[in-house]
């Protein structure tokens, strides 16, 4: 391994076979492996046990038709986020620092709208009595989607970090990171969206 | 502060993330499309809606998350967990879905519940 210059955490992992990427982009990745795992284990139990009781399970599912079409929003406000997180990467790593810091301030806009129009889905259904220990289904329900806005709200705090650090220094490699845990919170929803909502 | 930027973000080419969102989008319509059609079982629909929302997960993760950029180390880590996920939901099929809490309404409702949707 040669010293002539420092390895600092963002450089390159030493392994001939991953030359070029980023420790952190790495330790990153293995980070939301594990997170892949973590809404494993809740998704598939929701799927085996609604598979063990589907009557029981639909009759609660048809009290969230009202909500589809907060849902159904909210899903194509996390994509949009999910390009203007991608693209504030791309606006770090060509030094366009303006750029990537607006960006970051409307990826993060976006997940704060997110989470209001959530937290109104919540009070509704709060009214109508429909709360977790309701049956099976609302167990899951609000225990899967508490739980994913909890990791949108964990995503909105670094990236207003990143907002700041930015105009100070060169983020680009932090942004990326941060990037990649945005959109894998974006593809969570894509599978709760219809698990919950649709099918 | 970096002199090896060009490590920690390897070349490749422009990413056609425009394409790939408008792509999600009417990906998105096509969910929620897909749920008013009655295939003939269950076990279509669900088949139908997991299959799409794989091919919007992989745009996601191949083009954001440029999966298709990077070293194939990153993709087989990043690629494993989905397969591990496959053998545990599998796994606990017999036991959760199909063995002693299949059709358990003490487990998944209550009683008040249970009349009012009998009632309906």
């Amino acid at each position: 391994m040669s010293d002539s210059h420092a390895h600092s955490w963002e450089h390159d992992v030493c392994e001939p076979a991953m030359e070029g990427t980023g420790l952190g982009k790495l330790a990153m990745w293995l980070f939301l492996c594990s997170e892949v795992m973590f809404f494993a284990g809740l998704l598939g139990a929701y799927m085996t046990l609604r598979i063990g009781h589907p009557e029981n399970f639909e009759a609660s599912q048809k009290l969230l038709h009202d909500s589809v079409g907060f849902a159904a929003f909210n899903t194509a406000l996390l994509i949009s986020s999910s390009l203007t997180m991608a693209l504030a990467v791309l606006a770090g790593q060509k030094k366009e620092t303006a750029k990537q810091r607006l960006l970051l301030l409307v990826t993060s806009a976006m997940g704060l709208l997110f989470l209001i129009l959530k937290s109104y889905e919540y009070s509704l259904k709060i009214k109508h009595g429909l709360l977790p220990n309701h049956d099976l289904f609302f167990a899951f329900y609000w225990t899967l989607t508490a739980i994913h806005g909890v990791h949108i709200l964990a995503g909105i705090i670094p990236m207003l970090g990143l907002w700041y650090y930015a105009g100070k220094k060169d983020v680009s490699a932090e942004t990326e990171m941060v990037g990649l845990y945005w959109h894998f919170v974006d593809l969570v929803w894509i599978f709760l969206f219809p698990l919950l909502y649709l099918i | 502060m970096s002199d090896s930027h060009a490590a920690e973000h390897h070349e490749h080419p422009p990413v056609p993330y425009f394409i790939v969102f408008g792509t999600l989008v009417v990906f998105t319509g096509i969910t929620i499309g897909a749920s008013f059609i009655d295939l003939k079982s269950k076990a279509a629909n669900v088949s139908l809606a997991f299959a799409i929302a794989g091919f919007k997960a992989s745009l996601v993760m191949f083009y954001f998350m440029h999966l298709k950029y990077e070293k194939r180390p990153i993709v087989a880590i990043a690629l494993a967990p989905f397969a591990l996920v496959m053998v545990l939901v599998a796994a606990l099929m017999p036991d959760i879905a199909y063995g002693q809490y299949h059709n358990d309404d003490k487990l998944t409702t209550t009683p008040a519940v249970k009349e009012h949707h009998e009632a309906k």
